[in-house]
């Protein structure tokens, strides 16, 4: 099936190499970061994790979200989700390979990235992420290149996939609640030390992974012959919109907490981030931006008139997509780091290369998920082609 | 679908590799431990070290320097003069600052703006420890939380968990910023985390930290499940204080006020 990739029209191939080109630029800037260090980027002693790490946090909930298709389909029978599943199967893998790279981007020493394999430690979160996301990764190429493969041939998927297939849903759960753990169950971060947080994270992963799949589905309607249809659409818009109501809600939970039991050290990171602390306040006009788009957002999506109409839905998505990111991406990260334990601030901002290199992972990405997607594409195509010529 | 099939394979072969490592290794690897200084026969040995910091000793702007420079020169701890690439074993904050938790306005003048000497705690429960993914940071059995240069991926979770700030990370190869080099002490590469490791290179050598060495007294260094000990003697005689809250069961005492023991 891989050699549909390699045929395309010269939009198709024109976009490749254009992505080729970015990643052609990050990797040179990822060559300068690997000779210098990590001091190439915007992180301090202070902040020692910044935008990478905020980047693999926001794409693991993006991956885990490909269940918000698997679980209406084969558990609830809800067919219509049948034609796009492997977009978000597809979405799921490319999301965990930029999870990976962000990992890799990240490491001090890259080079000894096989020390988590020689010397396995259980009691890291870190090493149960490794194998949760590498377990998923798997999944969801084995599922959706058996299930794609069997469509193809108008067969229904072997029955070995099934098992896999279930199994899939608990361990999209997992990645996320793995990765929320990372932050979760550390004592001197009271920002981060919240029991709701890997709630939180599923929530803000269900609506701006499927708002994704919205704009993507939206965008294959609009460049190929495949027609992911008006009802799965609207379906999924549902989705993000309890999604993102119930995320904005735990948002407001962790606030409440924070301010009504007055405790310094919940607040600061709060006030941090939304009124700036001890004068400073780089974050502050990001985070509101976030909160205005997430308003916007659920006004739009709530109200089912504009939720029906495909452009509104589509620019609510995007809407909740940017507000999310800034919020998971950014926001959630450098906030968990001021101020300090000694009650003292240090701005972080990103720099030009490490805001190259990430857009460069970016672009590795979105060509893992151009491939694929092309990939499934043409088998919808053939199958629409073949269909018109019998009826 | 033949072909398809073995894309597939192959796919699914190349992504399984990481696991299946993980998971063999996991069950058959020996787990060696990361390297430890060997101690020799006169080596001091201990169940548990700990240090007290009498602050009432530390009077001038010299004390505290003295015990900063030498650390930071016989660890080849590099100055870069600038914040954002700070590396930095034992340094100091005032009061309010190091001990957050004890904000009081109403204490007598001077001790909220009072420095103290601020380095790792060796926490008996250390949350570094506990989250770093490839014990590149452990706990010794006298101790002393300790790192490994050589092992460390430089992933930083450690200095995330670590509460009291005290780890650095090596943003930039820090050689040139070495200003005399110990050549006795290895020297740190760019991307691994360092911190204060209470002097092992001394201990195995069966001399104590220089830090406590150059204090004056200030700075007394010794085994905490000793009753005899000097550290428990002072602890017993004097009110003391640490950062207890959060449950990392710190190795490090502080000693703010009152009347100085003979
Ligand atoms: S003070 Fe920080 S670095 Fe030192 S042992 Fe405790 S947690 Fe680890
Ligand atoms: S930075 Fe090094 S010492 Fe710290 S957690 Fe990662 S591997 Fe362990």
């Amino acid at each position: 099936m891989l050699e549909k990739a390699l045929t395309g029209s010269r939009r198709y191939w024109g976009w490749i190499f254009f992505l080729l080109a970015v990643i052609g630029v990050g990797f040179i800037f990822y060559l300068r970061q690997f000779a210098y260090g990590l001091g190439i980027t915007g992180m301090s002693r202070d902040v020692s994790w910044g935008l990478y790490i905020g980047q693999f946090t926001f794409l693991v909930g993006v991956a885990a979200s490909a269940v918000m298709l698997v679980i209406p389909y084969y558990l609830h029978d809800f067919k219509k989700f049948g034609k796009i599943l492997i977009l978000g199967e597809f979405l799921a893998v490319a999301a965990v390979v930029m999870c990976m790279l962000f990992i890799m981007a990240d490491m001090g020493q890259p080079m000894r990235v096989m020390n988590l394999v020689l010397h396995p430690t259980p009691n890291s979160v870190m090493f149960w992420d490794a194998i949760v996301l590498n377990g998923y990764l798997l999944l969801n190429i084995i599922i959706g290149w058996t299930t794609l493969g069997a469509d193809r041939k108008e067969l229904p998927p072997p029955a070995w996939v099934k098992p896999l297939i279930y199994l899939s849903i608990p361990w999209a759960i997992s990645i996320h609640t793995v990765t929320a753990f990372l932050y979760a169950g550390l004592p001197g971060r009271p920002f981060w030390l919240s029991a709701i947080m890997a709630a939180r994270f599923l929530a803000s992963a269900f609506a701006a992974g499927p708002a994704l799949l919205i704009i993507l589905a939206l965008i294959v309607r609009k460049l190929t012959k495949f027609d992911p249809g008006k009802e799965p659409i609207q379906a999924l818009g549902k989705i993000v919109t309890y999604a993102m109501i119930a995320s904005t809600f735990f948002l407001i939970l962790e606030v409440f907490t924070a301010f009504y039991s007055q405790i310094p050290g919940h607040m600061a990171s709060f006030e941090y981030l939304y009124a700036g602390l001890d004068g400073f306040g780089k974050l502050v006009p990001l985070m509101w931006l976030s909160t205005i788009l997430a308003v916007v957002a659920i006004i739009l999506l709530v109200n089912p008139n504009t939720r029906k109409n495909e452009s509104i839905l589509a620019f609510a998505c995007i809407t909740v997509f940017i507000s999310l990111w800034i919020d998971k991406g950014f926001g959630l990260i450098v906030g968990g780091f001021v101020p300090n334990p000694f009650e003292r601030v240090t701005e972080y901002w990103p720099t030009m290369p490490e805001t190259i290199i990430t857009i460069g992972v970016w672009a590795i990405g979105l060509l893992v998920l151009t491939v694929l997607y092309k990939v499934a594409i043409s088998v919808r195509e053939a199958q629409i082609d073949s269909g018109s010529n019998t009826h | 679908m033949s072909i398809s099939r073995r894309d597939f394979l192959k796919l699914a072969g190349i992504s399984s590799l990481g696991i299946g490592f993980s998971a063999t290794d996991l069950l058959w690897k020996n787990r060696a431990e990361a390297i430890e200084y060997m101690s020799s026969p006169k080596g001091l040995t201990a169940k548990r070290w700990a240090m007290v910091v009498d602050l009432r000793k530390f009077k001038t702007e010299e004390d505290y320097n003295r015990v900063i420079d030498i650390c930071h020169r016989i660890h080849n701890v590099p100055d870069f003069g600038n914040l954002k690439d700070e590396v930095k074993w034992i340094w100091t904050d005032t009061f309010e600052h190091v001990f957050p938790f004890q904000k009081n306005e109403y204490l007598p003048e001077g001790v909220q703006e009072k420095k103290a000497v601020l380095f790792c705690n060796h926490c008996d429960n250390p949350p570094c420890v506990r989250v770093c993914p490839t014990k590149a940071t452990f706990k010794r059995k006298d101790g002393i939380v300790a790192q490994d240069y050589h092992r460390c991926i430089g992933c930083r979770f450690c200095m995330a968990a670590c509460p009291f700030g005290s780890r650095s990370f090596n943003w930039r190869d820090p050689r040139p910023f070495i200003k005399r080099l110990n050549p006795k002490f290895p020297t740190r590469t760019k991307g691994v985390v360092e911190k204060c490791n209470f002097c092992v290179e001394r201990l195995a050598e069966g001399l104590k930290p220089a830090c406590v060495e150059v204090s004056n007294g200030a700075l007394t260094f010794g085994d905490l499940s000793d009753p005899n000990s000097e550290v428990r003697k002072i602890l017993s005689t004097n009110y003391s204080i640490r950062k207890a809250e959060l449950g990392t069961r710190p190795s490090v005492f502080y000693i703010i006020g009152g009347d100085e023991d003979a």
